[in-house]
């Protein structure tokens, strides 16, 4: 008999999108506001977890085909690469700077280079919790 | 680097060459290559004694490690030159014999004589360095050496066991050294010999003096073979005969002597030096003469034989050394025993050499050395036999050999001992010629024994593995240049009187002569009808007769050997120590990591408790303590009782639930707290773990059934006084703050300097983003760490 979690599936269609914006809520309002990369990765993590629950392994690999090994070393790139990129300004390892822009679209907008490493932090998290998700899934 | 450095480090140089000439000169005995360098070095030290004997002292210095006080610094004096002309005169004939004595065919010579140059180098390092550190580096090699050339046969057992016994002792005593050299060095400040001579008179009270000296002491005793540590050199007699010869009579075991001779200025200022040294060589010298009567093997009572002979030449520096308490210097009345111990020095190295060869070709032209089984060998190894007289004689101190000069100087110096009145002496001090007279009746039965046993009696052809013959000449040139040695000393001893023993006198004596004197050494076989004659006599006639009624009393030697084996307490020793420490570490190294985590919790609450109590640091202090509200109260509850009732959940379930529980109220308390980020992770985090957990349950071995967790009082203990200990502590680090802290300048610059209003994530990304990026880092590992166990599970079958 195949069980039919259609409620499960369609409400998770509905909630996965307001997770993930609220993930990305979290993580853009990290610097003003309780947040940051690392609540903001374990939110989208959630997300995909969800998934996971409501459809099976190889369904997400589907949708989502990253190799989440790699998101975790794109993520410590990232946070490198912020603090490496200090030194060329001959600044100090992991100096970070800011300024405000007056971008097309956004108007005034404070741009930070604390958020590339954030991004950074946060690519990690996700990579980190779907590798040891999926790897125990799989495993038998 | 003079060219003295190079003569010491000449053999070493050699050593290199020697697989060359082994491996492509195989038609050749490797020996031969060697023989010229000893013989080069004994003609290259004897041009000293020139100099010497004028008290000049040659120095030499190069830097070896300058910022440590540590140079390559070589002086030959009397002392040194006596020992140098030894090392390289009897290393010479050794290597001689040895060409002789060892197959080429059937022998690995190349590792032979390696072994032999090393020990060379090492030996003439000891004796020139006056450095201690370089001394003791060379004395290190020469245990080292001597290790290697007692196992040369390794495939013997027996070999083995006394490498490895000669090994465990002699580095003992050479690590003891390696302390009283320093010692010495916080004393003096310097490691230099001749300079710590100087400042001795100062340092004689100095609280580490004593220590010092018994460290040395000790150095050279298991060096020399003194009683108590006597026991590995007649286990070191498994090596081949030249090295017995070379090492274990002539040399090495000379270099405790020479320790001791060379720190006598130092360390005789102390009645204790006098005390030890001639006390523990009189034992000897018993010892080792009476336990020399009851060996069956010629080596064996060669090699009981040179423990009596060092202890005697122990108990002639110890006496001798008292005369530096006398100022005057009243015709060499109580420096008798220091020229009698520098001449016997010499004469044992002459009359020893020249036995253990002769009991090296007893061995292989006849194939054993048990004396059981030899005898009536006079008729067939003439030659043989006349080295054998003339050494024994020389041994037993029977004139007209050398040995008969040494032994009444000997016995002179123990009887003056009576006169002495220093250190108590004159209470105690009649033992020592009592001793050395029973001593000396034993040195006469062995000798006997050892010739008349051997050479005389009924020939058994049937028990001999060879029939007997004379020994190819080779071997037996370098015996008959000892033994014809033995007789030159016996009958011009004053030709070695001004040459030799004057100036290693005055190494060893210092300070006692005035500008232009000398020691009057001068050796006379006939002093008149004195006390020395009749126990000479004495000797003779009652060593004479336990000699022919032997039989009557040697059972006394049952009864000692089996209560008084030192080797057995070695054994036992050893065996003991290794028993013992595998069953001490097979109990606390018990495999169980719950016993571990005992001692470590154990441990920590030792520590912490005991510097508590000792730093009398508990403050209880409730001035800044906040107010208490009512929610914190509640969750305290809740997480009180969550966690009791973990301790006695039945089910793991319910355990892990209850975890849950506790992780979430965490989280309530970061809430209350008013920590918003650590509250949002702690709540991800807790169920992602619980999540964990469960999976970790599901998988559990199904016949395991649930059952509550035993009770151990160690447990309840340990874990109570953890629990007690670390909230003494955190009550009293929050009862005493001493610095404001610096959350202040990060209120004040989030916004100004980082452009931000989390200070909490600005911490995290900008002011310490360096921990951050390490922490993701430990992620990053977790996971894959966790990906490499699953996935890359390799099957126990296919690994092995």
């Amino acid at each position: 008999m195949k069980i039919n979690d259609v409620i499960l599936q369609t409400a998770t269609k509905l909630v996965l999108f307001v997770i993930i914006l609220f993930s990305i809520h979290l993580f853009f309002a990290g610097h003003y506001y309780p947040g940051g990369g690392f609540i903001g990765g374990l939110m989208t993590a959630a997300a995909i977890v969800l998934l996971l629950l409501a459809f099976d392994l190889k369904t997400v690999a589907k949708i989502l085909p990253f190799d989440f090994k790699k998101v975790t070393a794109i993520g410590l790139l990232f946070a490198v690469g912020t603090g490496a990129g200090a030194l060329l300004f001959d600044a100090p390892f992991l100096t970070h700077a800011f300024t405000d822009a007056y971008l097309p679209l956004l108007g005034k907008t404070s741009l930070h280079t604390a958020v590339l490493f954030d991004i950074g932090v946060y690519l990690v998290v996700i990579g980190v919790t779907l590798t040891i998700i999926q790897t125990i899934g799989e495993s038998e | 680097m003079s060219l003295l450095h190079l003569a010491i480090i000449s053999p070493l140089l050699l050593a290199l060459l020697v697989p060359i000439f082994y491996r492509y000169f195989r038609q050749i005995h490797t020996g031969w290559f060697l023989l010229p360098l000893p013989i080069l070095l004994f003609i290259y030290f004897l041009q000293f004694i020139s100099h010497t004997k004028n008290g000049e002292v040659i120095t030499e210095t190069a830097p070896w490690i300058p910022s440590f006080g540590v140079d390559f610094a070589v002086r030959i004096d009397g002392l040194g030159l006596l020992f140098a002309l030894l090392i390289t005169g009897i290393g010479s004939l050794v290597v001689l014999y040895s060409v002789y004595y060892l197959s080429k065919e059937h022998e690995k010579l190349n590792t032979f004589y390696i072994y032999l140059l090393l020990f060379m180098t090492a030996m003439l390092g000891v004796v020139l360095s006056d450095n201690l550190i370089v001394l003791y580096a060379f004395w290190e090699l020469t245990s080292f050496s001597s290790f290697l050339l007692i196992g040369y046969w390794y495939h013997r057992e027996r070999s083995r066991y006394g490498a490895q016994k000669s090994m465990i002792i002699t580095v003992l005593g050479g690590l003891s050294m390696l302390g009283g050299i320093l010692l010495l060095h916080i004393m003096t400040g310097t490691f230099n010999i001749s300079e710590i001579i100087l400042q001795s008179g100062d340092i004689v009270n100095h609280v580490l003096f004593i220590p010092a000296m018994l460290c040395f002491l000790l150095g050279a005793f298991t060096k020399s073979a003194q009683f108590p540590f006597h026991i590995w050199l007649p286990d070191a007699m498994e090596a081949p005969t030249p090295v017995s010869a070379y090492l274990h009579s002539a040399t090495m075991v000379k270099a405790g002597i020479y320790l001791v001779a060379r720190m006598t200025p130092v360390f005789a200022h102390d009645g204790i030096w006098i005390w030890l040294v001639a006390g523990f060589g009189i034992v000897t010298l018993f010892w080792g003469s009476f336990s020399a009567v009851k060996q069956t093997d010629l080596k064996g009572i060669l090699a009981f034989s040179t423990v009596s002979q060092l202890g005697m030449i122990m108990s002639l520096l110890g006496i001798g050394a008292a005369a530096l308490h006398y100022p005057q210097l009243d015709d060499s009345f109580y420096t008798v025993a220091t020229t009698a111990a520098v001449f016997h020095l010499v004469n044992h190295a002459t009359f020893k050499g020249s036995l253990f060869m002769v009991a090296g070709i007893i061995d292989h032209e006849t194939g054993t050395r048990d004396i059981r089984r030899l005898g009536g060998l006079m008729n067939f190894m003439p030659i043989t036999f006349t080295l054998a007289i003339i050494g024994t004689f020389s041994m037993a101190g029977i004139p007209p050999f050398n040995g008969f000069l040494s032994k009444e100087m000997f016995f002179t110096g123990m009887v003056r001992v009576l006169e002495m009145d220093i250190f108590n002496l004159e209470t105690w001090g009649f033992l020592f010629p009592v001793i050395a007279w029973i001593a000396s009746v034993f040195t006469f039965i062995y000798s006997m024994v050892l010739l008349f046993k051997t050479f005389t009696g009924k020939h058994q052809p049937d028990k001999l593995p060879k029939t007997p013959h004379e020994a190819p000449i080779g071997l037996l040139i370098s015996p008959i240049i000892l033994a014809s040695l033995v007789i030159v000393f016996g009958f011009f001893p004053n030709i070695l009187s001004h040459n030799i023993i004057s100036p290693a006198m005055e190494s060893i004596l210092p300070g006692l002569l005035v500008e232009g004197q000398a020691f009057d050494v001068h050796i006379y076989f006939w002093h008149g009808f004195t006390v020395e004659l009749f126990m000479t006599i004495g000797v003779i006639a009652l060593g004479t007769l336990l000699y022919f009624t032997y039989p009557k009393w040697s059972r006394v030697y049952g009864i000692f050997t089996e209560r008084f084996s030192l080797n057995r307490a070695y054994d036992s020793l050893i065996e003991n120590s290794q028993t013992g420490s595998y069953n001490f570490t097979k109990t606390y190294m018990n495999g169980s990591i719950r016993t571990y985590l005992v001692y470590i919790f154990s441990f920590f609450v030792f520590i912490l408790s005991v510097s508590l109590v000792a730093k009398n640091a508990f403050v209880y202090d409730t001035s800044n303590v906040s107010q208490i509200r009512i929610y914190e109260i509640i969750i305290v509850l809740i997480m009180a009782i969550a966690s009791v009732t973990i301790l006695f959940a039945k089910s793991r379930l319910t355990a892990i639930i209850l975890l849950g529980a506790v992780g979430y109220s965490v989280a309530l308390f970061f809430v209350v707290f008013r920590a918003p980020d650590l509250a949002l992770t702690q709540l991800v985090i807790e169920t992602v773990s619980v999540a964990l957990f469960l999976l970790c349950f599901y998988h559990l071995p199904k016949k395991r059934h649930e059952e509550r967790m035993s009770f151990k009082l160690t447990n309840l203990l340990i874990s109570i006084a953890v629990g007690a200990v670390f909230t003494l502590i955190a009550l009293s680090a929050h009862s005493s703050k001493f610095f404001e802290p610096i959350s202040q300048y990060y209120v004040e610059n989030t916004y100004e300097k980082a452009a931000g209003k989390n200070m909490v994530n600005v911490i995290l990304v900008d002011f310490r983003g360096f921990d951050t990026l390490f922490e993701i880092c430990v992620l990053g590992i977790a996971a894959l760490g966790i990906y490499a166990m699953i996935k890359l599970r390799m099957t126990r079958g296919k690994e092995g």
